[in-house]
């Protein structure tokens, strides 16, 4: 069967390994990333998520393998033989980390005039050229601050504009950090566990933000995430890995009832296909506010109804299977 | 009716100028598994620190057993017997995993590691397989792991839980809360949890706080707030 993803797709990799000294961390795996897609790598804790995204990132030079990025205007890039900085400024691949990695002392809005400091350098005839005046950096400069303002309000940051990056709540550092790889106009975003630390609400907001990355920004997105209900929610993709090498390769509806991930992953047999209702409700979500209050009683006269939801997307997030089934129980009451 | 074991009043923890407790009332009694939840921001983790005293509560009163904790040392604090698996793990990332676990056990002076280590390993299968590998080289789950388990290793009377379950497989944390249970119910153990899975800390607590911009603003057993529509709404519901 030919799948999306394997038709011209903007990242293939194939026969990655990656080894630590005697350790294999990854072991000949091989899976493509479609464009304009979300793709999902999910798996066990240690089974090497995070070593996949330091392989295409540029941060490990795999040991074996090909990391082929193609952006479909006739542009290809071999990943693996790149340094570090080009796979942001030429290959267009952007990145967060699992353990935020953000300018905590500048503010958030210069965390991402940072993100857009080669289009700037570039602007400013290397410092001389703003210096004296000349070129285009005023306009560059102002352009870098309209974009940093387009993603703080995509990610609901804007009213913390100027405070201080470590100041911010982990869920806020969080999308800051996306916010943070969106200026740099990735072609290729990879994610590492944006939704750890969310609420159920928070992470509905997510999938809707990453909804519109994918949709409204071309970019192919790459995820790692144990939040079932933004896995399962979002992903076009599935990949899973186990001790480096990759159990299952399909779509959320295949490989949620796959015996090998439920065995090594999700632990318990997935019910229903609660998932699907996720994901409708998800996309008719609203805008979600970002207090708790006004979501209150808003949400109050219309108990029945949403109790259920409430279970389901409620559950996923990071339990997923069985705590569901509890969960839908816990919904009834 | 079981003692108090932890009481906070009116703790009031400010980062600068900025007020990030005001005036928090709670509870812990000996045996039971509290949680608060709250969203992103709410001041929950800030709770947990104020306990430990970084940051200083600048009013109010944390008493511990009786004793009253609020101006003692952080290390003091550590061996009245409170642990905690801080968010962000904060494991020593240059130390063995072994090593890391003997470090939660110093309080004791090291005296229940034979006895203790063998539990951790069982709850993390994954620690004793990779005990002798630097902690800074885990993965980020396996870090969590790492740190919920030198907390258990101090053998507390209290155990601090900060988002146990973060970056965590479902499979695991469907563990890690299945052993917070087990250690409760079979050891007694005294439990105070922060977790953004607010439907299964509910269904886990006997005390339940809910925390919005610094405050308490509902308090009552874990499956009394299940119910509530209110908390429904704003913390068990995904996307809406």
């Amino acid at each position: 069967m030919v799948r999306d993803w394997d038709n011209n797709p903007e990242l293939e990799v194939q026969h990655l390994t990656m080894r630590f000294g005697g350790l294999v961390a990854i072991g000949d795996l091989s899976f493509n990333v479609a464009r304009k897609q979300i793709t999902a790598l999910i798996g066990p804790n240690g089974a090497g998520k995070t070593t996949v995204f330091n392989c295409i990132t540029g941060f490990y030079k795999p040991t074996e393998g090909m990391l082929k990025l193609n952006h479909g205007d006739g542009k290809q890039f071999l990943l693996e033989r790149m340094d570090d900085f080009r796979v942001n400024r030429e290959a267009r691949v952007a990145r967060t980390f699992q353990n935020i990695r953000l300018f905590s002392g500048m503010t958030v809005v210069e965390n991402l005039m940072v993100a857009q400091h080669n289009t700037l350098m570039n602007a400013s005839g290397y410092t001389i050229g703003a210096l004296l005046g000349i070129g285009g950096y005023k306009r560059a400069a102002a352009e870098a601050l309209d974009k940093a303002s387009y993603w703080l309000e995509k990610v609901n940051l804007l009213d913390r504009a100027d405070d201080p990056a470590g100041d911010l709540s982990y869920g806020a550092q969080r999308r800051l950090e996306i916010a943070r790889a969106m200026c740099t106009n990735p072609r290729l975003l990879c994610l590492d566990e944006p939704a750890a630390g969310l609420n159920p609400q928070e992470s509905g907001e997510l999938n809707k933000l990453l909804r519109t990355i994918r949709d409204e920004h071309d970019a192919a997105i790459l995820l790692i995430e144990h939040d079932m209900s933004v896995v399962m929610g979002i992903s076009d993709h599935i990949v899973v890995l186990d001790y480096g090498r990759k159990i299952a390769d399909g779509t959320p509806d295949e490989v949620k009832i796959d015996p090998a991930v439920i065995r090594a992953y999700l632990g318990v047999e997935d019910e229903e296909d609660e998932d699907l209702v996720e994901e409708a409700i998800v996309a008719v979500a609203p805008d979600l506010a970002g207090t708790i209050k006004p979501a209150a009683t808003k949400q109050a006269p219309t108990k029945p109804a949403p109790a259920k939801r409430a279970a389901k997307s409620k559950a996923p997030a990071k339990k997923a299977t069985k705590s569901k089934a509890a969960a839908k129980k816990a919904g009834r009451k | 009716m079981n003692k108090v074991l932890l009481q906070g009043q009116g703790i009031e923890t400010y980062y600068g100028k900025i007020q990030a407790l005001k005036g928090i009332d709670f509870q812990v009694n000996e045996g039971e598994i509290a949680t608060v939840i709250g969203s992103n921001g709410a001041g929950k983790s800030t709770l947990m620190m104020t306990i430990f005293g970084t940051p200083r509560a600048r009013a109010g009163r944390i008493v511990f057993d009786g004793q009253d904790i609020t101006q003692m040392p952080t290390y003091e604090i550590a061996h009245l017997g409170l642990a905690q698996s801080p968010e962000g793990r904060r494991i020593f990332p240059r130390m063995t995993v072994l090593e890391n676990l003997q470090m939660g056990a110093t309080v004791n002076a090291l005296r229940n590691v034979t006895e203790d280590l063998p539990k951790v390993f069982r709850l993390f299968p994954r620690l004793e397989e990779r005990q002798s590998q630097r902690a800074g080289t885990l993965s980020g789950g396996e870090q969590q792991m790492l740190a919920i388990g030198r907390a258990m290793m101090a053998r507390p009377r209290l155990l601090l839980l900060d988002e146990p379950s973060l970056g965590l497989a479902p499979i695991i944390v469907k563990q890690i809360f299945d052993a917070i249970r087990m250690l409760n119910r079979q050891e007694g153990l005294t439990v105070l949890l922060v977790e953004q899975n607010a439907n299964h800390a509910l269904k886990l607590a006997h005390r339940a706080y809910v925390m919005v911009n610094g405050k308490i603003t509902m308090s009552g057993t874990g499956q009394e707030l299940l119910k509530r529509p209110e908390v429904r709404a704003a913390y068990l519901e995904g996307g809406h």
